[in-house]
């Protein structure tokens, strides 16, 4: 039965199930108390995985993409979405460290969140999970742009339900950045569309490379190349746009903090690949030089991202800046542009968001188990007290360094292997890289030892047994990472064959 | 007194010392100026440095702006020409949905066959977006704090210098003939959406429109009398969750090439297009309810 079901192309409608799924829960807790939205997120996130995990085994058993047409109407007409194998792996990624945040986060989310206000925290996860599975599976740029307003909204809906001043202001600070990242994409697109007249994926690219190839309107392009771009970069934080992230990491809660920094950059991060893959086309992005800015900055966004997490004075802020210095080692090797680069990329996008949050939230944990206190003093000895928060950090710090076993290691090889494909840019990322593994050290050890010193206090111990939820979500997410980090292989095999299926299309 | 770094590092080690905090704090900092006895010459170097920033902050923005609107207007220069036969714009997709719109759509308005048809995915997003700015909206604005003893909520001192439109003659009585032609015209763009100019959107926004006028004038308890929360809620819920289930039944049946028993009607007659007929109405509704609780909730934090 199953292979039928397989043959039969049925779950080529599963990306559509999925997203239908998300956005009817959404609409149903709307009028739910928080613990009914609580229990249909958590049956909604579930059955999001089963969904797209038997997307992602059908296109890997077909070894082939499909799309699927949204409506009556062909392609240049009609929306359409399209899967091949990185689009249903990404969407059961983000599923998935979603569905660990909202789970370890829960008690902090009760504390966090007025009761009253709670089911909309639930609503705003769907909503945010929504729009992850349409930025990963859209094949048609203004739903893209119109997912991207879903997202923006409902992180900032994120961030400020915490009941307090700091995470407001954090929160507007948050939307400016957004919104101008937003506009600029809106722009981007406009013009795009200005000098092609379409909107679909594969239709775009042979426009934009016939323009291209006969000269017309190569400003106007490029014009558009470099809005998109710097629009979806600013919404994820490339530096010098980072300056949002610590206080809005450092002040939401850490459920919150999790899913922003593990799930939604990252989202806008695969929105901008498949874009620059399959929209302007590899080769045209290549020859506008578009690709040593991104490298520049990417570059410098690893040291200065460091640099300020080793300055930060408190542990959320320290783990916020990393993400900075984290999404400048993507978008080097965005920039870097080769085929083995990519591959890197897309395993320090795996391993980010699968370390991020586990740091957020044990980090919340070990604070909560300090009396609240974020700086470094109150936080000593704080592993004793939580030991399980305090080993699932020391685990998230050391994958973050590039720690063998772990996934931050094989992004880091693959990173450095694939430098010696430039002849003059290999010198630049093996030194970045050896500098900004340095610092990590410096800043993550900084931590850890902080962690580890002082006093048992057995008093304020608090065990496994007060915190289930908690220790099965993280220690979850750091078994993948340790699955991943032993065996990556297979990962490579995907992320090189959905390559492949992008450059193809 | 000054330590060796060794120093600094055991007494790291046994928890006397931080080493960010002089960076990261600037009490600490301040505190760290005191006894080195410069404390006042620091500040006002602090000070300056500040005020030279900020204004070099202010140039580099105004120049950073230039540039941009210099670079965005030479790009827009650059754009083919509007109007004109050989823009790249002018393709087979426009064609089909100006020539054939009707007769595949079913809608006369051809902007309506193509945001809730051919394009229906978008609009399906878009109307979600709204959701989701209401539900962002009731998060920072519902007023949840101020409650009496008994749990009533209390209601929000007027502030002075806002305008009572109820206590307006002039308002009042031209708002009294004016609501109802309102929501005449309002329910006759949303049903007309498909023939004519209109749709979803903006008769949605001309009901809201009238709401909030009747709100205004007539008070915000009597208006709440009639327009509940409850209301609002059930609402919502029914137009959203039949706009996707609707369309989420003609994307199946569209992608697996099934038979759908949704027709076209005739071009022209009220009751045709398909679905976009009652799509418009659902949209209206979410529009509505969208712009009055957004009011309700600006107004005085909550809708009841």
């Amino acid at each position: 039965m199953l292979r039928d079901l397989f043959a039969s192309g049925f779950i080529h409608n599963f990306p559509l199930f999925a997203i239908i799924l998300c956005l009817l829960c959404a609409v149903v807790s709307f009028v739910l108390q928080a613990r009914g939205a609580r229990r249909i997120t958590y049956m909604l996130l579930s059955a999001c995985m089963a969904l797209n995990g038997s997307v992602l085994l059908h296109n890997l058993i077909t070894g082939a993409s499909f799309t699927y047409s949204m409506g009556h109407f062909p392609a240049p007409w009609g929306n359409e979405i399209a899967a091949g194998l990185l689009e249903p792996f990404f969407a059961l990624l983000f599923g998935v460290v979603m569905l660990c945040s909202i789970t370890a986060g829960k008690n902090r989310i009760a504390t966090d969140v007025r009761l009253d206000k709670q089911h909309f925290y639930y609503i705003l996860v769907d909503l945010a999970q929504v729009a992850m599975f349409a930025l990963c599976y859209t094949n048609d740029i203004f739903t893209g742009y119109v997912f991207i307003e879903i997202c923006t909204l409902a992180s900032c809906g994120l961030l400020m339900i915490r009941d307090a001043g700091k995470p407001l202001v954090a929160a507007t600070r948050y939307m400016i950045f957004n919104l101008i990242g937003s506009g600029m994409f809106l722009m981007g697109i406009t013009m795009l569309y200005g000098v092609t007249g379409h909107l679909l994926f594969p239709q775009l690219q042979q426009a934009v490379a016939a323009s291209w190839s006969s000269g017309a309107y190569h400003g106007v392009m490029i014009v558009s190349i470099g809005l998109t771009v710097s629009g979806l970069a600013i919404k994820s934080g490339l530096f010098p746009f980072h300056f949002w992230m610590p206080d809005t990491y450092g002040t939401a809660t850490p459920a919150s903090s999790g899913i922003l920094s593990g799930v939604i950059s990252k989202g806008y991060i695969f929105l901008l690949i498949k874009i620059i893959y399959r929209v302007y086309g590899h080769s045209v992005f290549m020859e506008t030089g578009m690709q040593n800015i991104l490298f520049l900055f990417g570059i410098a966004g690893m040291i200065v991202g460091s640099i300020s997490a080793i300055r930060a004075g408190t542990i959320t802020k320290m783990t916020a800046f990393s993400s900075a210095a984290q999404i400048g080692y993507i978008f080097m090797g965005i920039g870097m542009g080769t085929k083995e680069a990519m591959v890197a990329v897309f395993f320090h996008i795996c391993a980010h968001a699968i370390t991020k949050p586990v740091l957020f939230l044990s980090g919340g944990a070990l604070i909560d188990a300090s009396g609240g206190g974020r700086d470094f003093t109150s936080l000593r000895g704080a592993a004793h007290r939580n030991p399980a928060a305090g080993l699932a950090f020391l685990c998230g710090s050391l994958s973050m360094i590039g720690f063998p076993i772990f996934t931050g290691f094989i992004s880091k090889l693959y990173f450095a292997l694939s430098a010696f494909a430039f002849p003059h840019k290999s010198m630049v990322v093996l030194l970045t890289l050896a500098v900004s593994t340095i610092l990590n050290v410096i800043y993550f050890m900084y931590v850890s030892v902080i962690l580890y010193t002082g006093r048992p206090d057995p008093e304020r111990r608090i065990g496994i047994g007060r915190q289930k939820a908690f220790f099965a979500a993280v220690f979850l997410l750091i078994l993948v990472n340790v699955a991943i980090g032993l065996h990556s292989q297979p990962l490579t095999f995907l992320f090189e064959s959905g390559l492949q299926l992008f450059l193809q299309s | 007194m000054r330590r060796s770094f060794q120093q600094k590092l055991s007494a790291w080690y046994r928890g006397k010392y931080d080493f960010t905090l002089k960076t990261a704090d600037p009490l600490q900092a301040r505190w760290k100026h005191e006894y080195t006895g410069k404390e006042h010459k620091i500040r006002e170097m602090e000070r300056r440095e500040l005020a030279f920033s900020g204004v070099l902050y202010n140039i580099l923005c105004v120049l950073f702006c230039l540039i941009f609107i210099g670079v965005l207007l030479i790009a827009v220069a650059f754009l083919p020409a509007h109007g004109s036969p050989d823009n790249p714009a002018v393709n087979e997709v426009m064609e089909r949905y100006v020539e054939e719109g009707m007769d595949e759509t079913g809608a006369v308005n051809t902007v309506a066959g193509m945001i809730l048809d051919y394009r229906a995915f978008d609009t399906l997003g878009e109307s979600f977006v709204l959701f989701t700015a209401v539900c962002a909206v009731t998060i920072l604005m519902k007023n949840t704090k101020k409650r009496a003893p008994d749990g009533t909520p209390v209601p929000m001192a007027v502030k002075p210098g806002i305008v009572e439109y109820s206590k307006d003659n002039i308002v009042k009585t031209v708002s009294r003939f004016l609501i109802p032609f309102i929501f005449v015209f309002g329910v006759y763009v949303l049903l007309n959406g498909h023939l004519s100019p209109g749709g979803g959107f903006s008769g949605g926004a001309i009901l809201g429109g009238a709401l909030i006028l009747y709100a205004m004038v007539y008070g915000e308890d009597r208006a709440a009398a009639v327009f509940s929360e409850r209301l609002i809620k059930t609402v919502v819920l029914s137009s959203l969750s039949f706009y996707a289930l609707a369309k989420s039944y003609s994307f199946f049946t569209g992608a697996n090439h099934l038979p759908s028993i949704i027709s076209t009607g005739t071009p022209g007659r009220i009751l045709s297009a398909g679905l976009i007929l009652p799509l418009n109405v659902a949209v209206g509704f979410v529009v509505c309810c969208t712009m009055y609780s957004f009011y309700m909730y600006f107004r005085r934090g909550r809708i009841q």
